[in-house]
């Protein structure tokens, strides 16, 4: 029980430690209580260095095509090749950036807008509220991969496009969660102590609610950023996420991989298994964040 | 309670007024260059004006607005781009199949789900919860396309068969059309039964704790008759707000697995007219199952009465 006393003493950090010795200790401490989730935290941040990498570390190109096609499982092509003779797991690697570079643009696109209708619905109220809710609602009521390809077939599709579709979803439904986390704060008599002192609605916003409601935002959406990793893959699945030959996960189960299922079941296998980790390891973080920061929120996912 | 229903669907009037104008409004987002596009694909309409007045873009938008409202209230969703036959007879054709799949779904998830949850619950540390959580867990992480695939391409490989992908109608063949909607149900209901054990399984640790368990344990009462009646019965309005939450979810995976397993439901008739940019088909889709959607919710929050009686409406 000595590992335990001495990691104790770190959780109780005295303040007047410098700021990065104060992070290390509260990651140690969160490593320590949550292993699952900072066993998901650190799947995500092996994707991240991959993705940064893949040029580098990548046995082959992704569009490098050579004459071995259909090959299984080899020493010189570990998840072995596809129709083109590509090398599987090098498209794998490669399709981690698509999905990276999807799920943090949409997820980012997503949270601003959230927040900001979210907080002025809940803080006004009145006929603005029942305005913005009964749009929200309607939002709600369509499933979120229909009112995905919908928005792709008008807009046409295109990485942007994926990009706008994904964060619009993900901001309208993230929005009736602000917005209830915002009238749990906004009853307080600090809000009330700060109106009473003139503070403009902007201030009161900015000040007073908005760092209240951080930890939702950060619970919502670490989860929310599997879901839109999720919805990509879905998307290329069904032909409307990032146009080939860039390689997605989705994009490369569906056609490629589907039609060649028989001939070469490794094409399916190399991008369900990524798939299935990083959304694995993004919901095993978001428990646990939601863990330390919401505990009222345990359970509901 | 009959008070509170007609206030619920007045209540629900903005929402499905809100729904069809996104409906219409839709088209005016389209860009030129897919509209140049369309021109490419349709040999039968001749000019960019004749395409406009097909989409309804030659009016202005309150009046496409009004007449739209006023053709769905006489059951017209308008005609198809392609062939110009009327888009209302084919929704209908279709939507059974697509309920069907999903109802079937709800079921076999919620039973799973709410069964394993319990038994998680009531060994609670043991090597069957752990077992129970970690086949959840894995349920939530795998994509409904991932799993159809693998539940095509799997059986295929290893024992050279694969599940018949012909569809039958329940009128033609009522065991096989069965068996044909059986897989992909079971294929989508696997992320709510992981969801929904999840949920079960901690509410259902909180209401054990509760005083009055104990006390009908105490008063003698079986393991059994405690589980059900006095716990599950106390667990259970979570579970039933969940799957109302993810009724708008299996709709949407229906879209996905109607397109593995070949079946001629409103998903792949989305899929097939999005291919084919076939705007009335999509509005009419995206229309029926907002509304859809809206009603399955407000039953489920009627239900809440049924399952617990403490709840009333007035």
């Amino acid at each position: 029980m000595a590992v335990d006393a001495r990691a104790g003493q770190v959780a109780r950090t005295p303040s007047d430690r410098s700021g990065a010795a104060r992070l290390i200790a509260q990651i140690t401490r969160f490593a320590r209580r949550k292993p699952l989730g900072a066993g998901g935290a650190a799947v995500i941040i092996l994707l991240i260095l991959i993705a940064a990498t893949a040029d580098l570390i990548s046995p082959y190109g992704p569009l490098v095509h050579s004459s071995s096609l259909l090959q299984g499982p080899s020493a010189e092509h570990l998840v072995g090749t596809d129709q083109f003779g590509r090398d599987v797991l090098s498209r794998v690697m490669h399709g981690a950036r698509t999905s990276l570079q999807v799920g943090v643009a949409a997820t980012v696109f997503a949270m601003v807008p959230a927040v900001i209708i979210g907080m002025t619905s809940a803080y006004f109220g009145g006929w603005y509220d029942y305005a913005v809710q009964r749009f929200v609602d309607t939002i709600q009521a369509l499933p979120g991969l229909i009112l995905l390809v919908t928005i792709l077939v008008v807009l046409g599709s295109g990485l942007w496009n994926v990009i706008f579709a994904l964060s619009f979803n993900s901001a309208i439904v993230g929005s009736r969660v602000m917005r209830g986390a915002t009238m749990g704060v906004s009853n307080e008599m600090y809000v009330d102590a700060a109106r009473a002192m003139g503070s403009s609605h902007v201030r009161i916003m900015l000040r007073h609610l908005l760092p209240n409601i951080v930890p939702t935002v950060i619970v919502v959406y670490s989860l929310g950023f599997g879901n839109v990793i999720l919805a990509e893959a879905s998307l290329s699945f069904l032909g409307y996420g990032i146009p080939p030959p860039t390689p997605s996960w989705g994009g490369m189960l569906a056609a490629d991989g589907r039609s060649y299922m028989f001939a070469a079941p490794w094409m399916l296998w190399g991008p369900t298994v990524a798939l299935a980790l990083v959304v694995f390891a993004v919901n095993m973080f978001g428990d646990a964040i939601r863990d330390v920061l919401d505990p009222r929120l345990r359970g509901t996912g | 309670m009959q008070k509170y229903v007609a206030k619920r669907v007045v209540g629900m009037v903005p929402t499905v007024l809100i729904l069809l104008f996104l409906a219409v409004v839709m088209v005016n987002f389209i860009p030129g260059d897919i509209v140049d596009l369309m021109m490419e694909e349709h040999a039968s309409i001749a000019t960019r004006d004749a395409l406009m007045a097909e989409l309804g873009l030659d009016k202005p938008l309150p009046v496409r607005y009004v007449s739209y409202v006023g053709g769905l209230l006489t059951g017209d969703f308008g005609n198809s781009l392609w062939g110009g036959k009327p888009v209302g007879p084919e929704l209908l054709r279709r939507i059974p199949v697509t309920i069907e799949i999903a109802i079937l779904a709800t079921m076999v998830g919620a039973s799973i789900g709410v069964m394993f949850g319990v038994v998680s619950a009531l060994r609670q540390d043991s090597p069957i919860d752990y077992l129970v959580r970690s086949v959840a867990i894995a349920g939530i992480a795998m994509p409904n396309f991932a799993i159809a695939t693998i539940v095509v391409v799997m059986p295929a490989i290893w024992w050279g068969v694969s599940p018949r992908l012909r569809y039958v109608t329940w009128g033609d063949d009522p065991v096989g059309h069965l068996s044909i909607i059986a897989i992909p149900a079971l294929v989508l209901s696997t992320n709510l039964a992981a969801s929904l054990m999840r949920l079960t399984r901690t509410t259902m640790l909180e209401v054990l704790r509760q005083d009055y368990i104990r006390t009908a344990r105490a008063k003698g009462l079986g393991g059994f008759r405690v589980t059900y009646r006095h716990a599950l019965k106390n667990a259970v309005i979570p579970v039933i707000t969940l799957m109302g939450l993810q009724v708008a979810f299996l709709i949407g995976g229906s879209v996905i697995v109607e397109s593995v397993f070949v079946i001629p439901g409103l998903g792949r008739y989305l899929i097939t007219a999005i291919g084919q940019r076939d705007y009335p088909v999509i509005q009419g889709i995206v229309v029926l199952i907002g509304i859809f959607v809206m009603l399955v919710n407000l039953m489920i929050d009627l239900s809440y009465a049924w399952f617990d009686p403490r709840i009333r409406y007035s």
